[in-house]
């Protein structure tokens, strides 16, 4: 098990420095990044929109009884933002990105391997490592920041119809107290770590990929394991991340 | 028990008196995965514009070979020298180089499955030619034409059938005019009907654009109308080699076997 995890370390080491080789030279393949910022940024778009409204409402209406409890009822809107921008956010969307994106990266180059089009690619003289890899993994660290402040955004609204189902605030009294205690770097900091995700992922599900083996049966393997590894790989690198924030940006 | 008879008739096949230039010159040419050794030693030579089928049992190493070629396996030991250039050790790029002058078919096509038809053979012309749009998108069209394929121009791959892949694959390995073609069972799952249009189209184009091939294929048929010579691998060596009659008039209990089995 250990030995099999160093091998997959290892493998990955050399993946990404394949990747980073492939990145410094030209072609720098702007129509597959374009179409990339499709797919993996304007698809994942309501899903993480969705995703946010929900975190936010949930939010709203769970914290609401513990403040009113304590009489402290009208910092509502305040935890709620400061909860979304600081934390809820980035790891909703590095999550959803990772489920989402995750497995049709892996998928997708999965099924390319086992059907040999990636093979046909390099037959053709063309790097499948700048081609497929480098340009999901640029979209992926570009898009994550994007996406998240996509799901802050329908965070706090969601939060917002959740606060004023109970007691009617106007949304601009809402995000007036929201953002009070929330200063520049709170929101900076959290929200540029998510590219730190967005490499997690692309990187982890086109490793993934381009090392599926077995057919069909790889190939569902190779999804699986894109999820499930960029996902826990996400959470890791959030805990190391909020701390390395908390030390920087006290 | 190994046979060399190819570089005698060879000769006698080219134009007399003038040497035929080695094309791909592979020596002592070892590959193992894990524990398998798959080709033990294999040694061949091909001069320009000469076809060469390479014949064997299933998993004895022929498509192997061929991904040796062209760089998608790196070899163990031996050595392959294209054009005279030697390729173990080579950096990608100049590797890149070689392989514009190859074009791959293979077993199953490998058609980019999120392209059409057309952006198919189109991809190797975007990616090393300077081509205008209208000037690709005429030549498209010509290695379409030539495939008996203009018509399907903007069809996806999962809408054609094997035999229509394998064309347009085809059209896409000759897109670049490349020196040399390496088919990896190109009438491999076909009909006999379109392994003999197939045959036909391969031999029409190497004999137009003097294409230096080599054919993988268990179909002695296939091997008998395209190449002029034939290499029998087993057991991760070439067994025998030589012209279609010479193989199949063979003494060798194997050779005999393996025609036998497959006429």
């Amino acid at each position: 098990m250990i030995s099999r995890s160093l091998e997959w370390f290892g493998d990955l080491g050399s993946f990404s420095w394949k990747v980073i080789r492939a990145a410094i030279t030209r072609p720098f393949e702007l129509r597959e990044i374009i179409r990339q910022f499709d797919e993996i940024g304007s698809k994942t778009l309501p899903l993480v929109a969705l995703a946010g409204a929900a975190v936010g409402t949930v939010l709203a209406f769970e914290s609401r009884s513990t403040l009113v409890h304590f009489g402290a009822k009208s910092v509502l809107p305040g935890a709620i933002v400061y909860s979304i921008v600081h934390e809820m956010g980035p790891i909703v969307t590095g999550l959803v990105v990772a489920g989402r994106v995750g497995a049709g990266i892996g998928a997708e180059l999965g099924s390319m391997k086992v059907t040999e089009q990636i093979d046909a690619i390099e037959a053709s003289a063309v790097n499948p490592y700048k081609l497929l890899v480098f340009t999901r993994v640029l979209v992926c660290i570009v898009v994550l920041p994007l996406l998240t402040l996509v799901t802050d955004f329908s965070g706090v609204f969601g939060g917002w119809i959740a606060v004023t189902l109970a007691d009617p605030i106007s949304f601009h009294r809402f995000l007036d107290k929201g953002f009070s205690g929330v200063s520049f770097s709170d929101f900076l900091a959290p929200t540029f770590r998510t590219c730190a995700f967005g490499l997690i992922i692309g990187l982890v599900a086109c490793f993934q990929g381009m090392r599926t083996r077995g057919g069909t049966e790889g190939v569902g393997r190779s999804a699986t394991n894109s999820v499930v590894l960029s996902s826990l790989f996400v959470i890791l690198a959030d805990v190391i991340l909020v701390k390395l924030i908390l030390i920087f940006f006290p | 028990m190994t046979h060399s008879i190819a570089e005698a008739n060879l000769d006698g096949n080219r134009t007399a008196g003038i040497p035929a230039e080695p094309v791909l010159a592979l020596r002592d040419v070892h590959k193992s995965f894990g524990a398998q050794h798959v080709l033990d030693g294999i040694g061949l030579t091909v001069v320009r514009g000469e076809t060469l089928a390479v014949l064997g049992r299933s998993g004895v190493g022929k498509s192997v070979l061929l991904k040796l070629i062209i760089g998608l396996e790196n070899m163990d030991s031996g050595s392959i020298c294209i054009h005279g250039q030697e390729i173990r050790g080579l950096g990608l790029n100049e590797m890149n180089r070689l392989r514009i002058k190859m074009g791959f078919l293979f077993q199953h096509a490998a058609l980019y499955d999120s392209l059409t038809v057309g952006q198919n053979v189109a991809f190797p012309l975007e990616r090393h030619t300077k081509m205008p749009a209208s000037a690709r998108s005429a030549c498209v069209k010509e290695w379409l034409s030539r495939v008996g394929m203009e018509g399907d121009l903007n069809k996806m791959p999962s809408d054609i059938s094997g035999g229509m892949k394998k064309r347009v694959g085809l059209a896409r390995a000759l897109a670049l005019r490349p020196e040399i073609l390496l088919l990896d069972e190109p009438t491999a799952g076909l009909d006999p009907i379109t392994s003999g249009e197939i045959d036909d189209l391969v031999l029409k184009l190497n004999q137009e654009h003097a294409l230096t091939s080599i054919v993988v294929t268990h179909d002695l048929h296939s091997a008998r109308t395209i190449a002029d010579r034939l290499a029998l691998l087993e057991k991760g060596k070439v067994m025998m080699e030589g012209s279609f009659q010479e193989l199949s008039e063979s003494n060798d209990d194997f050779v005999r076997e393996f025609f036998k089995r497959d006429s």
